[in-house]
């Protein structure tokens, strides 16, 4: 039937290939892998802007009513607009579309034995109206009022009525290039989730899929749903704001604390989602660079999967000041306390990994040791947050702000840089210079402490975030914390340094670096097993799975790696 | 553009375009749901709402709802034939469904147009905001599905891609769930 | 010939090609949700507040688990797709729950909604309410309402 006709034996991937032009390759292919490189690039771009901005931020904050180096003076609506994009852009148009879509994109497909996604015209739009979105965001800038200065949270009222943000186009244009991204998120999602449901190899049988794969998955479906209720709120605010509807505005019976919950229903498991992938790839890395299964398959997996859930019973803990019902305050704390758990659980099989493996330092393996050693910071200074009554005092100082920077920092950068080394020469077929990239994570590494460890001490001693001019503050304003401030900034002019160390080596080993074969790792993943770059179509035939992709050091052979697709 | 081999491939045994649509029925849920939802408390938070909620047309909304109803059972008469490979019934099925997608919005449209000539837009107060917002959401649904639809009658009365017969159905079928929930929510309970 | 390949691949995970019904059984499955619909359409009319709730709501439930089993087969579909959409439904009600405590409110420990109770209600529309007969309605839903709307708002204001 059918059926078997399709499983029996599936010759060539790469199908009725004829010649692209260049547009149709570059612009307007169906092709994964393309896709996935589109979207990296946009993700990289956007990372260099979300950088700029945090550059004229801090330049601010360290030296108040000077004018920036490349940008001028900075007002207080400017500073709002900064940081509000800032942090919207590192979430939904760097950390988004580099970990899940670029990486999802490359990497399911390949990883489990795939000619491409099932549905390629559907990736390709999706990454359209995730590139419009992107647009859209960019125009908010350039629009009368300028951009949207309401906090990426974008709380009613300021962000419901031009009055009070007086941005009176701002606003809508960012909430418009936020729900298209989200709905570019929903296509590719239900894209990754049904291709990583359906399309595997013969033989590949769920406990043999890649864990890269496996986190992206579960990170689809939580975005899918948890992303719905603000998709309402959104429709809710931009009614709010272009036509005079009082769904958040209490003088008309309507509740801006609802719109907080919408938000929070979905911005908790989106850190999650963020965070999934990223530790996917650390779990890739950290077995390949110890040649070493990984420690407990199923315990990572249905830990990731216990987090996933948990993620979405803790979000009001974002409200505990906010006026919610203290009972429920009660209820977040605890929810919120106990996620901590199957994370640690995480980190700590990660650790069992490494012990006792024959470690190579790698740059993955660097970024990837890096990725864990500093999101445990992030995770346990989560959990002072977390106790309600300590947040009173914490919630909306830079305790928080250094708190979110130790776990997004690895989560968007370390594990893009874990990702990008890592893979880098599969996707190019050449290998990046790795003095280069050691001198970058050091310097990466060490600066962004240097950052976020005094916005900690910071914040412990009540530096409010979201102010943009300290010396209105004689009790922040103390010669102390001001010397902080610029520590920090210097800090991060030191890191913003580093970067071009990256970017340069990146597009020179894209053309000039060493020439890599398809497996310079000696990993045992299925995409190891196809030339590097893949052509077209991936796999000249397209493989059956016999094992698990972590059998590594196994006793009863002579190599220490065993590819997924050798039939001995 | 040639399918890729991943498209006709099956580990779950749910064909991959079935797979997909539930999917997408389970992100509309929790969209959907979130709209009502935050209807639902506001609703029970302003019981002064009721003098407004009195005015909307319960019997416009009942024949909507008998619409609905009769071009799902089209919807899933037409799968049922494309089933049997009969593509041109499937299709002639389809479009009945579309005629019923389109009596829905015509029947909404004088709705509203009487309603907004009564005063109640959607900034009167927050009840009709909500109710706006709900059935406008419900109706691009509609106009979507019905749009989709037309393709797929298109392909199927060729006996093309009879597949997707099944698969706008079942987008059809929730676009009518919601609006079976839809219909006590805005027209019966004041 | 793709054509009839794919509609067997339609219903190649239904156990039984032939487990799909007949027309005539769709046609008595939707004379039942006329049946419901009327039935619920009608519950208004009789005046009784929990029984027009009831009518509506338990029947929309009906209807909505027939559409789901009938129509869009759900009955004979694999089982984690259930399984999926029961989830996506409890994590509505989950939101529900952790929402409704702040929004559905008229009062609270320390505040009160009085903009809600003093919503603003446009005139003309106050006076036509009165006269179109949607008060049997109206009437046994504010009866009961501003019983407990008045009560915690006397309280809040002592």
């Amino acid at each position: 039937m059918a059926e078997s006709h399709a499983h029996a034996h599936e010759p060539h991937g790469h199908a009725h290939h004829e010649p692209e032009g260049w547009f149709k390759h570059y612009f307007w292919s169906t092709d994964h892998k393309m896709i996935a490189k589109q979207y990296l690039l946009t993700g990289m771009l956007m990372g260099v802007v979300g950088a700029y901005f945090a550059y004229v931020f801090r330049m601010q904050l360290a030296f108040p009513g000077k004018p920036v180096p490349g940008y001028g003076m900075v007002t207080g609506a400017d500073y709002n607009a900064l940081i509000t994009n800032h942090g919207a852009v590192m979430i939904f148009w760097v950390a988004m579309p580099v970990l899940i879509a670029a990486f999802g994109n490359y990497l399911i497909p390949l990883m489990i034995g795939a000619d491409d996604m099932v549905f390629p015209r559907l990736n390709r739009l999706s990454y359209q109206i995730f590139l419009v979105s992107a647009i859209i965001l960019g125009a908010s800038f350039f629009v009368q009022g300028g951009a949207f200065g309401g906090a990426w949270t974008s709380y009613p009222p300021l962000s419901a009525k031009a009055e009070y943000n007086l941005t009176p186009l701002g606003p809508s244009l960012w909430l418009i290039a936020v729900a298209l991204e989200f709905v570019a998120f929903l296509l590719g999602g239900i894209n990754f989730v049904t291709t990583a449901m359906n399309a595997r190899a013969p033989g590949m049988k769920a406990f043999d899929i890649p864990m890269a794969v496996w986190m992206i998955v579960i990170a689809s479906i939580m975005f899918m749903a948890s992303v719905g209720p603000l998709v309402a709120g959104a429709v809710m605010l931009l009614f709010d704001q272009l036509i005079g509807t009082g769904f958040f505005d209490p003088d008309r019976g309507g509740d801006p604390v609802l719109w907080q919950h919408l938000f929070w229903f979905f911005g908790h498991p989106e850190v999650y989602v963020v965070l999934l992938p990223a530790m996917g790839f650390v779990a890739e890395i950290i077995t390949v660079f110890s040649r070493k299964k990984l420690f407990a398959y199923k315990t990572v997996l249905y830990t990731s999967i216990g987090t996933g859930v948990l993620s979405f019973f803790v979000w009001a803990h974002h409200q505990f000041i906010a006026g919610i019902d203290p009972r429920m305050a009660n209820v977040f704390s605890v929810t919120t306390v106990l996620i901590s758990i199957p994370i640690a659980e995480m980190c700590f099989v990660y650790i069992a990994t490494l012990y006792g493996g024959s470690i190579t330092f790698s740059v993955p393996m660097l970024w990837a040791l890096a990725f864990i050693g500093e999101f445990l910071v992030g995770g346990v200074t989560g959990i002072f947050l977390g106790a309600s009554g300590a947040d009173i005092y914490f919630h909306d100082t830079y305790f928080v702000v250094a708190h979110f920077h130790y776990t997004f920092f690895p989560i968007a950068i370390i594990g893009t840089f874990a990702g990008i080394t890592y893979w880098f020469p599969k996707m190019y077929g050449r290998h990046m210079n790795e003095l280069a990239n050691k001198v970058h994570f050091w310097i990466t590494t060490v600066a962004f402490n240097g950052i976020f460890i005094p916005l900690f001490i910071l914040g412990a001693s009540g530096d409010h975030r979201r102010i943009f001019d300290y010396s209105n503050f004689p009790e922040l304003a103390t010669p102390e914390m001001q010397a902080m401030r610029v520590f920090a900034t210097i800090s991060l002019l030191v890191l913003l340094a580093a970067q071009p160390i990256f970017l340069v080596n990146f597009f020179y080993s894209m053309f000039k670096g060493k020439q890599a074969g398809a497996n310079p790792w000696n990993a045992n993943t299925l995409e190891w097993q196809c030339p590097s770059p893949p052509p077209h179509g991936n796999f000249d035939v397209l493989p059956d799975v016999y094992r698990g992709p972590y059998e590594y050091s196994s006793p009863d052979r002579a190599d220490d790696f065993w590819p997924q697709n050798s039939p001995s | 553009m040639v399918k890729p081999i991943a498209t006709t491939r099956s580990a779950t045994g749910v064909p991959t375009g079935r797979l997909a649509v539930w999917w997408v029925i389970a992100s509309e849920i929790v969209i959907f749901g979130g709209l009502l939802a935050s209807y639902v408390m506001h609703r029970l938070g302003h019981p002064e709402w009721a003098t407004y909620a009195a005015h909307t047309n319960p019997w416009a909304g009942g024949l909507n709802t008998l619409v609905l109803l009769t071009s799902s059972l089209t919807a899933v008469l037409a799968h049922n034939a494309a089933e049997r490979g009969n593509g041109k019934r499937a299709a002639n099925l389809l479009m009945l469904t579309c005629v019923g997608a389109l009596t829905f919005l015509v029947v909404k449209s004088f709705e509203w147009y009487h309603e907004i000539s009564e005063g109640f837009t959607i900034t009167a107060n927050g009840f009709w905001s909500f109710y706006y917002c709900a059935a406008g959401l419900h109706g691009i649904h509609v106009i979507a599905g019905a749009i989709i639809m037309l393709f797929v009658a298109a392909d199927a009365r060729k006996n093309k891609e009879l597949q997707r017969v099944e698969l706008i159905g079942i987008y059809w079928h929730f676009v009518d769930l919601v609006w079976i929930f839809l219909f006590p929510l805005l027209y019966i309970a004041k | 010939m793709s054509s009839n390949v794919d509609a067997h691949a339609a219903h190649g995970s239904h156990a039984d090609p032939h487990a799909l019904h007949d027309d005539s059984h769709y046609i008595k499955v939707w004379g039942i949700l006329v049946v419901l619909f009327a039935i619920s359409f009608a519950g208004p009319f009789l005046g009784i507040r929990i029984i027009t709730l009831m009518t509506a709501f338990g029947i929309a439930v009906v209807k909505a688990y027939l559409v789901a089993k009938n129509f869009m087969h759900l009955d004979i579909e694999k089982k984690f797709v259930v399984q999926l959409l029961v989830v996506c439904l409890g994590l509505l009600f989950l939101f529900f729950l952790g929402v409704s405590p702040d929004v559905m409110k008229h009062w609270g420990w320390n505040w009160r909604n009085d903009s809600a109770k003093n919503a603003n209600i446009p005139e003309h529309i106050l006076h036509e309410g009165g006269a179109e007969g949607a008060p049997e309605g109206a009437a046994p839903a504010e009866g009961a309402a501003p019983a407990e709307g008045a009560a915690p708002a006397a309280e809040g204001a002592k």
